[in-house]
């Protein structure tokens, strides 16, 4: 029995050292020449967000490979890189920025090995969640809003979140509306038609966005965060809430693309920004370094821009963009928007709140 | 005894000490064979859970990493949160309807065709596996057309001058996707259960004046009761926890366990409360199949 115990605690004890992995390392900025390289590039992104030729360009010019991985959330990410998988560089959302530099797992970048950062919109270089862009540089941006069917809505309809969470609106569309399955962005949303702010840690206003979601939950066909933008262009959902880059895709891909349109509501709306890190047990540093370099020349920074349809932070890439995207994300810049800033203990609430609203 | 080598084997006495000496090569022999999948289930399923039962006693930091730290039971407190319970119920209800709903399909069928000629049986086997041929996400993308206000069930109630119906994005369309995901799996052990079966005996029911209906209850159900648990078990776990279906078919619109437990990990980066959730399931369902089991009176 003794020897039973023993054993067990052996193996718990065996477990947790390997789960714990906090090694403390003091993070100091690198130090790379510009245009270094050290080795192969290990790439952690998001799925369908770079364009292959910039990769294949990138390893023609300094004669090393890229390795890429994807991940589908945030989440996901960071589970991958507490569990000491050594990526180079990965492309972390900015309330994700800000935690992993709290937890100690981000390289502090080196700027002068990075000259084309001068290229940045100062505008991405003075976000709370990582003020002065010490850790991070903007990939692209984007927000969070509705896509309407103005076939089925029709064309006089004001920009605001009542068009998901007004039963007086809502039971007048064919098919209802379909909302995003994310806690942050859908009790978000709930609580910008209330007046409150996205960020709003108050347990009252989220109880309020509850009981707003279940009010309006008969006319909520779907909660939808991956085909929501193929609901909209087949008309199963009349308004859907989503992502930007996507809806703009969807939109161009439809068969009446002048049917759809897709507004930021006017009581607020999510803006993200994507951002390139380099994590503290990357191997490659100096590459990350040349890479993001790479990314942020003007002409690059286009070509990821017009081939993913998100919005650019690179201030000299403009004058590169498609038309089409410039127009797409014109209004953002003027709209009342609001990045998501991680709450710490309060954070749970938004999922329980969800849960509860779709009770 | 000599210890010189020879071709034949000496006749020996055999002893119970013998006895048990072979028994221990023998048992020695079996374990080195079941070695590569012991050490395959221990370091793949046992290592992993053992960790999620550890996590279930952690706790969340303010930036949700796991502290392994401070043990204590606070996740499992908040397992008597009555959202936690409703949530569970709808789950554990919509699991039962899935199970009682393909039993009641599957039987008739599996009788069926147990009941045909071997080469019958053997085509019919393959029919029933046939949707396993393709991967169960792509199937319920199908459904997801099917079963939307342009699909064909839509188009057939307009052209017989009825309204388009949409099914997609209800419980309906759930339990659509769940019964037609997990049919197959109640078919096939009713089927090898009432397969096996010594018809003599409902032979001799008969003989003994035992009317169809009485012979089916009194001597084919019980003896296909090994297939009936064996299947129900089958389609009730991953039912519980189904997650594909209720999100592609029913649109998530309510809260079901596989949904909460994701959501505890990639969204509120809360792994100690996922883990004791996921620990809580499986310690029910553990509990409850062997309730199952043990009422069955049988073993398989």
């Amino acid at each position: 029995m003794l020897k039973k115990a023993i054993l067990m605690v052996s193996v718990l004890a065996v477990i947790l050292s390997a789960c714990g992995g906090d090694d403390g390392e003091a993070s100091s900025a690198a130090d790379c020449e510009v245009g270094a390289t050290d080795g192969d590039l290990n790439f952690y992104n998001w799925s369908e967000y770079i364009d292959p030729e910039l990769i294949t360009a990138f390893e023609d010019e300094y004669g090393v490979s890229v390795i890429e991985s994807f991940y589908e959330s945030n989440e996901a990410m960071l589970s991958q890189i507490q569990g000491g998988v050594s990526y180079d560089l990965i492309v972390p959302s900015d309330y994700m920025v800000n935690i992993m530099i709290s937890e100690e797992l981000l390289v502090e970048l080196n700027k002068d090995a990075i000259p084309n950062f001068a290229n940045m919109d100062s505008d991405f270089t003075s976000q709370p969640y990582d003020d002065g862009a010490n850790y991070s540089a903007a990939y692209q941006y984007g927000t969070t809003g509705l896509g309407v069917n103005t076939a089925l809505v029709g064309e006089d309809f004001e920009a605001s979140w009542a068009l998901v969470f007004d039963p007086a609106l809502t039971s007048e569309y064919p098919g209802g509306v379909s909302l995003l399955n994310d806690p942050r962005e859908t009790m978000g949303a709930a609580l910008m038609y209330l007046g409150y702010s996205l960020n709003d840690a108050d347990a009252d206003h989220l109880a309020e966005a509850v009981a707003l979601i279940q009010d309006a939950k008969d006319n909520i066909a779907a909660f939808d965060s991956d085909q929501y933008d193929e609901s909209l262009t087949a008309g199963e959902v009349a308004v859907a809430h989503g992502y930007s880059g996507n809806m703009i895709v969807s939109i161009g891909e439809a068969d009446n693309p002048d049917d759809y349109v897709y507004v930021l509501p006017e009581e607020g709306a999510t803006l993200w920004i994507d951002n390139m890190a380099i994590p503290t047990n990357a191997a490659s540093v100096c590459t990350a370094h040349t890479f993001i370099d790479f990314l942020l020349d003007a002409e690059n920074g286009a070509t990821l821009t017009n081939w993913n349809y998100y919005g650019s932070p690179n201030a000299a890439s403009q004058e590169f963009l498609d038309q089409e995207v410039i127009d797409f994300y014109a209004d953002t810049a003027s709209a009342n928007t609001e990045v998501i800033e991680d709450q710490g203990d309060y954070e749970i609430n938004y999922t329980d709140a969800l849960a509860e609203a779709k009770s | 005894m000599s210890t010189e080598l020879r071709d034949e084997p000496e006749a020996v006495e055999v002893t119970p000490e013998l006895e048990a000496d072979a028994e221990r090569a023998q048992a020695r022999q079996g374990f080195l064979v079941a070695l590569p999948a012991l050490g395959y289930l221990i370091l793949f399923f046992a290592v992993p859970l053992l960790i999620v039962f550890v996590y279930s006693f952690a706790t969340r930091s303010s930036t949700g990493r796991t502290l392994l730290q401070d043990w204590n039971l606070d996740s499992y407190r908040r397992l008597w949160d009555p959202l936690v319970g409703e949530i569970a119920l709808r789950s554990v209800v919509l699991a039962v309807l899935t199970t009682v709903i393909c039993l009641l399909l599957s039987y008739p069928l599996a009788y069926y065709m147990a009941t045909r000629p071997p080469k019958t049986r053997n085509l019919m086997m393959v029919l029933v596996l046939i949707p396993f041929w393709s991967n169960f996400l792509v199937r319920t993308y199908a459904w997801r057309v099917l079963l939307g206000s342009d699909g064909p069930i839509s188009q057939l109630s307009q052209a017989l001058g009825g309204e388009p119906i949409r099914i997609l994005f209800t419980n309906t369309a759930v339990l659509i996707g769940l019964v037609y995901g997990f049919l197959p799996l109640m078919v096939i052990p009713v089927y090898a259960a009432l397969e096996r079966m010594d018809w003599s005996l409902v032979e001799a029911a008969r003989d003994l004046y035992a009317p169809g209906w009485a012979a089916f209850r009194k001597v084919t159900f019980p003896l296909s009761m090994p297939g009936v648990i064996a299947g129900s078990v089958l389609v009730f776990i991953p039912t519980l926890g189904a997650y594909v279906t209720p999100a592609l078919l029913g649109g998530a619109r309510t809260t079901l366990l596989g949904d909460y437990i994701v959501s505890q990990f990639l969204a509120a980066r809360n792994q100690p409360f996922g883990s004791a959730l996921s620990v809580a399931v499986m310690v029910v369902m553990l509990i409850a199949v062997v309730i199952y089991f043990r009422r069955g009176g049988r073993t398989l």
